[in-house]
């Protein structure tokens, strides 16, 4: 029993993580209609600029700093809209898939920076034994565990409603104006970079709180943690949740991160252990896939978006 | 300091032939295609398997380090990615395209694409690397202080040919003009009669071909690895941007100058960081000059 409620807890802190990574990217991709492509660059900037502030001194490289908890998140938020700002300058005045491919770039650049950068980061080694948050008040593991999830679902709570707030301002509304007809958003005399900027800072922040918050409760932050391939699994929970809705960023999370973790069960308790590689490609293949078909027959996602108009407003409809 | 000019000029070659089809795809598709990479792997896999069937051939033939069976393996690879691509365009791009999905979501398509077929190649022949040839070649002098191998000389020579066809082919067949025409407004194109359905295969035929060509003769100098071509990806979106996005001539000019620029970071900062030039010269060039070094002026 305890067995399946630590396994459960651990899923559903996994699964944040994720969702902290969605709603941000809801508010880019979903609501502003930016291609970022650079998730894994601010959620790896976050942790390391969280493991720098508050991580313990090693010996021959930079940080050590012991700063208090929260200060990490502060700093990892801080540090990766400063970043935002630098990488989303110049290729937001450009064509709007210019961002994707400066973001690509990006990310590589964190990727290969975290691996090489002995002084700051220890490369693959990692920066470890990172304090963490619920830690030394005499806890078991699993009460530690259950106070981490239970603080998560707060920030997760907390973000969700901010990001709601915002989706249902005026704000929102010309965000997603621009996202629809940027010409006609211009015409209103709309600054569509300022706006466009504006989303891609803020959401870039809050995947680097996702970043801080992970190596605080990891404890742990390395290369490792932000691969590649969560790029597209963030996408792929976005758009399968359903891209312009909040809830279904959420849901998508856990939609992927349950389907990705039964499927990754399924196919190890299928195949021999000799074929463990193709076993994670077959588990990235059926992501894809699923990603796909989502596309191609049911693009607005399981939760499509809703039509968001000012609450003085009257709805009615066109047709 | 030359030696990795040359060297630079061997990998551009690769990039600039990767950075055409990026181009074509573009300038008339409309989406930067993030799957292209993996068509430069998949060439090369589809090399090593088709020069694999061809054993009888495979003995080395002087000055290079493969047989004669790299020239079959070489065309072969090229028709058969073709193929691939074709069908993931029939079978992702076309109906999202049809539908009215935007850009958007067709680079998330080229994303599911480009994950699916590179995945696809680790369960056929795993992570490991591949080799066309065990042998090893020694580099000659080519030039003063400048020592290359036969097989890049080849592989640079296969690059320029294969540029010069494909100008020969885009200024002086109808196939070529009516391409050129759909790239430059496809509106247009299409009420002066053009099939603009079999230009976008058209379209799928050059790219591909060309990033399976650069995929085998990448294969050739460098060992074979499933990540080969994702990895070539942000060059090659470096070369598109530097190049002026319009301008294919730009995106070939363009892949050489990148290749020379990653190799002589060598000289200001760690080997380790060469993958990095792109990401800087594709900031530069949005800050300095967006319209690339080719490209109109917005």
């Amino acid at each position: 029993m305890s067995g399946l409620a630590s396994y459960l807890i651990f899923f559903v802190i996994t699964a944040t993580f994720y969702a902290l990574l969605c709603l941000p990217l809801n508010l880019q991709w979903g609501m502003t209609g930016l291609m970022n492509v650079g998730i894994t660059g601010f959620f790896g900037i976050g942790g390391y600029a969280a493991a720098l502030l508050t991580g313990p001194d090693y010996p021959g490289s930079f940080g050590g700093f012991g700063l208090p908890v929260p200060v990490g998140y502060v700093g990892g938020m801080a540090i990766a809209a400063g970043v935002a700002l630098i990488v989303g300058g110049p290729a937001l005045r450009l064509r709007e898939d210019f961002l994707a491919i400066a973001t690509f770039g990006f990310s590589a650049v964190v990727y290969l920076v975290s691996l090489n950068f002995n002084g700051l980061t220890r490369g693959a080694d990692g920066l470890y034994g990172l304090p963490k948050p619920f830690a030394g008040y005499g806890l078991s593991n699993f009460m530690e565990n259950l106070a981490t999830l239970c603080f998560l679902l707060a920030v997760l709570g907390l973000v969700y409603a901010a990001l709601e707030a915002m989706a249902r301002s005026p704000w929102g509304r010309v965000v997603r104006a621009i996202r629809e007809n940027e010409e006609a958003a211009e015409a209103l005399g709309k600054n569509v970079f300022s706006y466009r900027l504006q989303s891609f800072v803020l959401g870039s922040a809050v995947m680097g709180l996702s970043g801080a918050l992970y190596a605080s409760f990891i404890g742990y932050f390395s290369p490792q943690d932000f691969l590649p391939m969560m790029i597209f699994q963030v996408y792929a929970m976005v758009i399968i949740g359903g891209g312009g809705n909040n809830r279904g960023a959420i849901a998508g999370a856990f939609i992927v991160w349950g389907f990705w973790s039964s499927s990754g069960a399924i196919i190890a308790a299928s195949l021999p252990a000799t074929l463990h590689t193709q076993s994670g490609a077959i588990r990235v293949i059926l992501i894809g896939l699923l990603l796909a078909l989502m596309l191609l027959f049911r693009p607005q996602g399981v939760f499509p978006e809703r039509r968001v108009v000012s609450r003085d407003a009257e709805l009615t409809d066109a047709k | 300091m030359l030696q990795y000019v040359a060297e630079g000029v061997i990998f551009g070659s690769i990039i600039a032939l990767g950075a055409i089809g990026l181009s074509l795809v573009y300038n008339i598709m409309r989406f930067p295609n993030f799957a292209h990479g993996d068509f430069i792997s998949i060439g090369a896999y589809w090399g090593v398997f088709i020069a694999g069937l061809l054993v009888g051939m495979g003995a080395p033939v002087a000055p290079f380090s493969f047989g004669w069976s790299m020239l079959p393996a070489l065309l072969l690879a090229m028709a058969a990615s073709v193929a691939i691509a074709l069908v993931v365009d029939r079978a992702l791009y076309r109906p999202i395209d049809r539908r009215g999905g935007d850009r958007k979501t067709l680079i998330i398509a080229a994303f599911a694409a480009s994950i699916m077929l590179r995945n696809a190649i680790v369960i056929i022949y795993g992570p490991g690397d591949h080799y066309f040839t065990q042998a090893i070649q020694l580099a000659k002098p080519f030039l003063p202080g400048v020592r290359v191998t036969n097989d890049e000389v080849f592989v640079v020579c296969v690059a320029v040919v294969a540029v010069i066809a494909l100008h020969m082919f885009l200024t002086h067949t109808s196939r070529g003009k009516q391409l050129r025409a759909t790239a430059e407004n496809p509106t247009l194109a299409s009420i002066n009669g053009i099939d603009v359905a079999s230009v976008y295969r058209l379209t799928w035929i050059l790219s591909t071909g060309l990033a399976a060509l650069a995929g085998v003769s990448f294969g050739i100098i460098q060992q074979i690895r499933p990540e080969m071509g994702f990895d070539l990806l942000l060059p090659m979106f470096a070369a598109l941007i530097l190049g002026g996005v319009t301008s294919i001539y730009g995106a070939i000019f363009a892949g050489v100058i990148v290749g020379v620029a990653e190799s002589l970071s060598v000289m200001l900062w760690a080997a380790e960081y060469k993958q990095a030039v792109s990401f800087v010269v594709v900031v530069l060039i949005l800050m300095i000059r967006p319209h690339g070094l080719f490209g109109e002026k917005p």
